[in-house]
């Protein structure tokens, strides 16, 4: 099933219908149901705010797009319900292997979660709809979380206290005027083409052409990479595994090629079997052809609108650092839209976001330019430097470390970030201020779920005082061990489970003060009156 | 003070130099880039300061 644009359905959901009056607002509104916004939906409504998500399209597009999600996007599900719906359906995966040429032995192995006694794996394929659509399932319990399906954003204009936007439903036009906007509207975004905003980055002059295909085949759940095989030769392939005997091919084509010739079947098809041998029965699932670009928006955050995910950031695919790169931004941002929503912190707490949102989309341009100029050498001496990698790495323990075929996505850490309260003693390992906490089992059950949507103080063996209206939880065991903490120690954990200070010592007035911090009080010069 | 050695730190400069040349004797202009791009990550490694590969590298860099 195909809709009138010609893109697959999954889920055919509807039209709803446009407002009764052409005037309408909302406190905060979302432009985009694909997963990011979903998301962010799902976060703030779980916090009981009223939340109007819009979607141009009226459908779940049956694409699969997005497919490794990372353990952090994971934890991230977790605490949004949504977790075991994506890790039940998915293929959980940890091991990523890197072949050159026709040698049947890997040149490079990694292995994604390499510390152990963890609720999620490093990874899980699934489908991008899937993950659509157990979000929606979710969202569908808020009823204060409405989905407008299809209705497109026409134009935005920005003011100091909220934003208007001009929408269009079923060839009716109505204005809503939202509070606060967050544009989780992918690559092309309409509200960042709207505004007028920059997207600055490098394109990377190459075509990949991605092969989705559904058959019977064996293979251990890992990420196959190949550097010059014999089925491709002097370019690159990949070979993943998705749920339903999907599985996700991704071949190098070069860089002046017929985009359009190249997603024909008849085209496809000799790839296809050159990989996997002339016999193979396979059915096409989707076929698409990309080329990187690595590119950012300059800030994220522009008064009362808000960007997150593609609309803000974009990286190449080798890393599986797009769609966990939106998560980590919705996760960063919900605790604190909440908090200023609510009153209870300054707007200023929003430009935080905008610095860690950076940070991590920084790190992930980085690693993933850096991969893209291994796997794509722009001269002939990165070339040789390349192949001199790949062809010591099958002889020599020393030089596999150095193989590229994708930094996969982990956490991002903020060690600069304002909220943080920096390390008084001496720590040996542990979690760091600016780090998520590092899961570990916790009687029954794991660290992170123990952890919830609020601020949590960690203590091992403390017998103090937290500030009233903390959320207190004692561990032991491996969950002190992993955060280094002596009997008698706490650590201050943000709502993104993410650590905002720490003590072998503590005090009540200590904790307090690093708790207020991290809500954004020493964010503005009059904090001190408050 | 760079951490890299720039005083003479061998001996028997003739005879590694000739063991330079002669590792390229036979080898294309591109695979010779290979051979000199192997070396370099075999004594980077062997090195294992990043400090003080750093410092060769920025020494190596022609000047602007």
């Amino acid at each position: 099933m195909a809709n009138v644009a010609g893109i697959p359905v999954y889920k055919e959901i509807g039209a709803t219908p446009a407002p009764a009056t052409d005037t309408d607002s909302a406190p905060v509104v979302i432009v985009g149901a694909g997963p990011v916004g979903l998301a962010m939906a799902l976060d703030l409504g779980r916090r009981g705010h009223a939340v109007t998500v819009l979607n141009r399209l009226d459908f779940v597009a049956h694409c699969s797009k997005a497919i490794c999600f990372s353990k952090r996007s994971l934890d991230i599900l977790d605490r949004l319900g949504a977790g075991d719906a994506v890790t039940d359906k998915g293929v959980v995966w940890n091991i990523g292997k890197v072949f050159w040429g026709g040698d049947d032995a890997p040149v490079y192995q990694f292995d994604m979660l390499p510390v152990k006694d963890q609720k999620r794996p490093g990874f899980v394929n699934i489908q991008q709809y899937y993950v659509e659509d157990y979000l929606l399932d979710e969202v569908s319990k808020l009823p204060n979380v409405e989905i407008r399906w299809g209705h497109a954003v026409e134009d935005v204009t920005p003011g100091p206290e909220g934003v208007t936007l001009d929408v269009t439903a079923g060839g009716q036009g109505y204005r809503l005027h939202a509070g606060w906007l967050i544009a989780c509207d992918g690559s092309r975004s309409t509200v960042r083409e709207k505004m007028g905003l920059d997207f600055e980055g490098r394109v990377f002059e190459d075509n990949f052409l991605i092969a989705d295909i559904r058959m019977t085949h064996e293979m251990p759940p890992e990420r196959w990479f190949w550097f010059d095989p014999p089925f491709n030769p002097g370019r690159s392939a990949l070979m993943h595994r998705q749920p339903d005997d999907v599985w996700r091919l991704d071949f190098q084509l070069g860089w002046n090629i017929d985009r359009e010739a190249a997603i024909r079947p008849e085209n496809v098809e000799p790839f296809v079997r050159a990989m996997l041998g002339e016999g193979v029965a396979f059915e096409r699932e989707w076929y698409s052809v990309y080329t990187f670009q690595c590119r950012r928006m300059a800030r994220f955050v522009h008064g009362r609108v808000i960007f997150a995910g593609d609309s803000a950031h974009l990286v190449s695919p080798f890393g599986a650092r797009g769609c966990n790169g939106g998560f980590a931004d919705i996760d960063n941002l919900g605790w604190k839209l909440d908090l200023v929503l609510r009153g209870a912190a300054d707007a200023a707490l929003i430009e935080t976001y905008n610095d860690e949102a950076i940070a991590t989309a920084d790190e992930n341009i980085l690693n993933s330019t850096r991969s893209t100029d291994f796997l794509t050498p722009k001269s002939t001496a990165s070339r040789a430097l390349r192949d001199a990698v790949l062809e010591l790495a099958g002889e020599h323990a020393f030089a596999r470390p150095f193989v590229n075929s994708g930094r996969l996505s982990t956490a991002v850490s903020y060690p600069t970030s304002l909220l943080s309260t920096p390390d008084a003693e001496t720590w040996a390992g542990g979690v760091p201020p600016g780090s998520p906490v590092l899961d570990a089992p916790l009687e029954d059950g794991w660290l992170l779920d123990a952890l919830g949507d609020d601020f949590v103080l960690i203590s091992h063996g403390w017998d103090g005082t937290a500030p009233e209206g903390l959320m207190r939880l004692e561990v032991s065991g491996l969950a002190a061990e992993r955060l280094a903490l002596p009997e008698g120690g706490a650590t201050l954990v943000r709502p993104d489970q993410y650590v905002a200070a720490r003590w072998q010592h503590p005090t009540t007035e200590a904790i307090a003060a690093a708790l207020s911090r991290a809500r954004g009080a020493l964010l503005k010069g009059d904090a001190c009156l408050h | 003070m760079s951490a890299l050695t720039l005083t003479p730190n061998l001996s028997g400069h003739d005879d590694l130099y000739q063991s330079l040349v002669a590792l390229h004797e036979g080898l294309s202009e591109e695979d010779s880039l290979k051979v000199w791009a192997k070396l370099a990550l075999l004594l980077a490694n062997h090195i294992g300061d990043r400090r003080v590969i750093e410092a060769a590298i920025a020494a190596a860099r022609p000047a602007a």
